[in-house]
Formats: C-alpha cells, structure tokens, sequence
C-alpha cells in the first residue's frame, strides 16, 4: 500500500532544498515516523543530517515533529502516524525548536 | 586586472566582497545561507573559483557548500563526518571521559595544487579529508591516535580543530592546532602525527610546560619561509624557527599578549600583525581601543596600528580566523570584528576603514588575490 505524506518543513530547510512548504512524501508500506523520514532523505539527500544526526541517527535535539496538534517528538520512528497524515488531510510538521540565537 | 576577494563567515550567513586591485570601491554579495552560522569560507590556491563554507546551526546542524564560480552560486555537498573506528573518548570540562562527537567544521583547507582535496578542522576536535570536492569524508585517524588525544580538553569555544596550515614546499608536511591542546605537525600527508608544543608554558594547566593541553589560538607562516611559524596563544605570542620543534616567546611590548588571530605580511615574513584583547574574560581591546599591533622584526618589538580604528569606547573582538592579508604590494590587511566590521588597510596596517560595518558577528575573513 502506498500512501502521500504531506512533511512541511521549516523554512532554514526549504530554502537548503530549494523545496516549497509543503513536500509531497510517498511512503511504502506502514507509515511510520521513520518511514516518512527515510523517504523523505531518500528523495532529498541535502536533507540527511539536517533532522537527523548522520551518525546515530537520533532526532538532532532543537527539531520537533508535530501531527494532529500532537507533540511526536518524543516517540520512536517506529510510531504510526495518525490516520489524517497517512491520508494526506493533515501534514506532518518538522520545525525547530524556540530557542534562542 | 588584479582583483581581490574577501570571504566572511558571520553568525548568520556568509558575505563576498569584490574589489579591483586599487581596492578603494567595494561590492558587497550577500548574505549566502542567511541565518546559519557560517565558521569558515575559503577558496583553493589551486583555482580560486573553487570555494568551500562551512554553515551550521544549533537546530539543523552541518552543511558543507561549494562553489564553483567565486562564490557566486553555491551547492550543498557531503555533510558525513564519520570519526574513524571506535571513537573513544576525551576528557570533558569536569575531567571526565566524554565521547567524541561530531559538533561543526571551524575550518577548511583547501589543497595547495589539488581544488578537489580540502581539508577540514572540526568539532569534536579531528581532521578529515575529502579528495572528491567535499562530496565525501574521511578522518586522518592519526591525530587522533597518535597518543594523547583521550587527554584533550575542550577550551571555553569547545574542543576544536581551528587551524591547519600546509608548508607551500611540500604539501605532506602539515600542521594542526587545537583548542586545548596544542599543535600537532605530520610530515606524511597526516598520516601519522606528534606534538609540536615544546616551549609553550600555559599558567592554566596543571603542568605549564605539559606536551599537550595548550590552548592555542591561531598559528600562522610565511610561505617563502615555511620553517618559521607564529602563534597567538591563549596568553603569549610565540615563535618558531624549526617547524614547531620548539618555540620561543615574542609577545615583547604588547599591551597585552591575549588575542586569537595572527598574520604575516605578504612580502614581509618578518612583519607580523596581532590584536591584543584584554584578556580571557574580558574579551575586548584594552582602553577600549581597537589596535593592530605589528612587528617588523618578527616579534618582540610591536607598534600600534590605530589610523581609522576606533580610538574609544570600542568593546569588540577579532576571532582566530578573521583576519588575513592580499598578496598585493603594498600588502592588503583585513579583519573581522564581533561587532560586524570588516577593516581593510591598503597599505601594510598604516590606514584602516570599514569595507562594511554592520554584518553578523563576523566569524572569518579570508582574501583572495586574483589575477
């Protein structure tokens, strides 16, 4: 099964990628967290280690992922996104984290 | 016609400024990468279209650009520093071991003859190389290695490789320095390397005159004399006559021996310049004054640079790597400051003025003359 994941990206990344806001991301299978992520570097390389440290890759700490007003920050990237974002109705949101700087 | 170039690094983003041999008008591009740090920017000796910069931030990490036209335009390449092997540790703030992880690049290198070999000095303190134009990276494990490195300690600007230096006679002969622990030299392209520290005394180690634990700020050589290296040293301006075997002090008048950049004249390896800052914590030019200082007896013997510097109230600082001259005749001198400067002199340090002055936090400067 295939579904479309709609990942909006801060803007630091949108302009590193040349990408628009919202980034069509299609995924194979369970659409988990870490699938979105996978596919996401796959199709844009520039991406990889901007979300996620290259070497264990571990959320880098000021990233935060959001779904459905929900913080997913915390969970593994095994966890199943919420139906909406499988569906394509709602975006996974990356974003950095407030802080200063 | 002879053109110069000079590439700043700032806290958010990095800027090129262009002018013609005379260097009196300036054209200001940028910023490239708005928002991110940008350590370092610099061009190969080899084809000075060749550009690499290092932009980073606390949320997105590092990105590695390069250019393949002066900077105009600019493309993300490999951002994988992988340490080689298993890691290991250092030792952190407390003294304890902390395992080396991989923060930012503080420098690049690029090759003397090769634009697709660059060398890059990073955070957690390593060197790597990349041979494919920073598309891919690979440590010079040998640093490392060679001994001491679970005893490195990271400085107040954490535990980096901000300076490599290649000897223009035979680029195999390289040398490194690192924040807190000293200069380590390679003759064999960095395959192996050694500590290169003796004479150095720092009051704020447990044993001043330690092999390794110095903190170093900057080292730099003239290339027509590549045996002769300077240093600003955390305290102290230091000299070397044998390729770092040892070292003297040449700190002489200065008002104070505290600082982060050196720099060589282009025509003169025994003129030296520095700017003297208060001290460790206080970071700032004494009196408020913003002064390079020059030597022209390659140390010891300094006089005060001050024409268009500002004279009062000035509470800025000049970075390691934000300071650099041309290879014109009379010798262009540049630096950066804190404050968002960039001064220029046309003619050996005699007179300054402002290029810019309200940049980001200025991180680097580095110059190209171009033909």
């Amino acid at each position: 099964m295939t579904a479309t994941v709609h990942v909006v990206l801060p803007a630091p990344l949108r302009t590193l990628a040349a990408l628009p806001a919202d980034v069509p991301v299609t995924v194979d299978g369970a659409v988990t967290l870490g699938a979105v992520l996978d596919a996401l570097e796959a199709r844009h390389p520039v991406l990889q280690g901007t979300i996620r440290d290259r070497g264990t890759g571990q959320r880098r700490p000021f990233v935060r992922f959001f779904a459905c007003e929900e913080d997913l920050s915390h969970e593994p990237t095994s966890v199943v996104l919420p139906a909406a974002v499988a569906s394509g109705a709602e975006p996974l949101v990356v974003l950095g984290a407030m802080a200063g700087g | 016609m002879t053109a110069v170039r000079v590439l700043v690094g700032t806290r958010k983003g990095a800027f090129v400024l262009t002018a013609d041999g005379k260097r009196a008008e300036w054209q200001v591009d940028g910023p490239f990468f708005g928002g991110w740090e940008v350590y370092h920017v610099k061009g190969s000796p080899a084809d000075p279209d060749r550009v690499y910069a290092s932009q980073s931030t606390g949320w997105f990490g590092q990105v590695v650009q390069r250019s393949d036209d002066g900077g105009k335009t600019w493309s993300p390449v490999g951002n994988e520093f992988r340490y080689a092997g298993d890691a290991g540790t250092h030792q952190w703030y407390d003294g304890t071991p902390h395992p080396w992880e991989f923060a930012r690049v503080w420098h690049f290198e690029p090759s003397l003859t090769d634009p697709d070999t660059v060398y890059a000095g990073v955070e957690d303190a390593a060197l790597f190389r990349s041979g494919d134009g920073g598309r891919t990276w690979e440590e010079l494990a040998g640093l490392r290695g060679h001994g001491s490195g679970p005893h490195w300690q990271p400085g107040a600007g954490g535990m980096c490789l901000h300076t490599i230096v290649l000897d223009p006679r035979d680029e195999g002969r390289m040398f490194a320095a690192i924040s807190a622990a000293g200069v380590f030299r390679s003759d064999d392209w960095g395959k192996t390397w050694r500590p290169a520290n003796h004479g150095l005394r720092s009051a704020q180690i447990p044993d001043p005159d330690a092999e390794v634990g110095h903190c170093v700020h900057r080292i730099a050589l003239h290339p027509a004399r590549p045996d002769v290296l300077y240093m600003q040293k955390h305290w102290d301006v230091m000299r070397s006559d044998d390729g770092g075997d040892s070292w003297h002090e040449v700190s002489g008048d200065l008002p104070s021996d505290f600082g982060f950049p050196i720099a060589v004249h282009a025509n003169e390896p025994e003129t030296v310049y520095v700017v003297p800052i208060k001290s460790d914590g206080e970071h700032y030019p004494p009196d408020a004054r913003l002064r390079v200082y020059r030597s022209r007896t390659g140390g010891h013997e300094w006089e005060p640079l001050t024409n268009g510097l500002p004279q009062a109230n000035c509470y800025v600082n000049v970075l390691r790597d934000a300071m650099d001259v041309d290879r014109l005749d009379p010798c262009g001198v540049y630096f950066g400051t804190t404050g968002g400067q960039v001064y220029a002199s046309h003619d050996g340090g005699e007179r300054w003025a402002p290029i810019v002055r309200d940049l980001p936090a200025v991180l680097s400067v580095e110059v190209q003359t171009l033909p």
